[in-house]
């Protein structure tokens, strides 16, 4: 048997931020984000916000969330909207589907605002090693340091 | 402005930078969106229908699983859009099940097939290679927006 399948939300977009700050919380974020919304819908989540809403008006709250903090604060879309039973870990249990993803990455967003910063501040930047260049190896004279200092 | 097709498409570190510089990018939040916006025939978790690995054959041949032609359906048109790519290689947190890993080569071979500029780059490990990486895709990013080659 099929049903009609009738989709929510027709025509906005979705947008996760994340908040990875020492000095402001998903909480914070959130407040500040209401006082800005204008009829965008906010739902606070532990890692920040997801915003929904039309294209524009979604835009334009991003980048002014992005001011609060621009360092710290990452954006990224989302196919389905906040509450999607067909997502949430409401009716699922257990962790949302891509939130594993999303935890993996922010283990490394500290390293990613250290970029930034130094982007900010214009810092000279070594060279970077090829994706695909061959692993540094272990050399010999350090390993002989290394079993020196343990022994 | 310059689509970027990033990799893994999931990524929110990727498509952060590529927006934050400037650029558009195409991951695989698009795809499902257009999906799961458009009312039709009920075929849940993601809307993706019988129709979908038909669609599918113009990026895989019929032999290969109904799951990677499905998948690629929602991938292949973003990276015939895209102008440019971002790939993280060493992606852990891209792996699934056979179907996910067989459309992840597909998606990276397709990728270099279309002769279009792609950054390869490895998640950073350490400071340093944070800003490497930020550093790495800002210019990048740059060079496309000049017209040149990356």
């Amino acid at each position: 048997m099929t049903v009609e399948y009738i989709p929510d939300y027709v025509g906005t977009v979705t947008k996760y931020v994340f908040v990875e700050s020492p000095s402001m919380t998903p909480g914070e974020l959130a407040l500040r984000a209401y006082e800005a919304s204008e009829g965008v819908l906010i739902k606070e989540t532990c890692f920040g916000l997801q915003v929904t809403g039309e294209p524009e008006a979604v835009d334009r709250l991003v980048a002014e969330i992005r001011t609060f903090d621009p360092n710290h604060i990452f954006v990224k879309d989302r196919g389905f909207p906040p509450g999607d039973p067909r997502r949430c870990r409401a009716n699922l249990g257990g962790a949302r589907p891509g939130y594993l993803g999303h935890e993996r990455e922010f283990r490394i967003l500290r390293y990613i605002t250290r970029g930034l910063e130094a982007l900010e501040r214009g810092e000279e930047v070594p060279e970077a090693v090829p994706a695909y260049g061959k692993k540094p190896v272990l050399d010999i004279k350090r390993l002989q340091e290394l079993i020196d200092e343990e022994s | 402005m310059a689509k970027v097709f990033i990799y893994p498409a999931t990524s929110l570190i990727l498509s952060d930078l590529v927006a934050r510089f400037g650029h558009e990018p195409l991951g695989a939040a698009l795809g499902i969106r257009e999906r799961i916006q458009t009312a039709g025939v009920d075929s849940p978790p993601l809307q993706i229908t019988p129709e979908e690995p038909k669609r599918g054959l113009k990026y895989a041949a019929v032999e290969v699983p109904s799951g990677v032609r499905g998948r690629m359906a929602i991938y292949g048109p973003l990276i015939e859009e895209a102008e440019a790519a971002v790939v993280v290689t060493d992606a852990d947190l891209a792996f699934g099940c056979m179907g996910c890993a067989r459309t992840d080569e597909l998606i990276l071979f397709s990728l270099r097939q279309s002769g279009i500029p792609i950054l390869e780059l490895k998640y950073p490990t350490n400071e340093e290679e944070g800003v490497q990486f930020v550093v790495g895709i800002k210019k990048f990013l740059e060079n496309l927006s000049n017209g040149g080659e990356a």
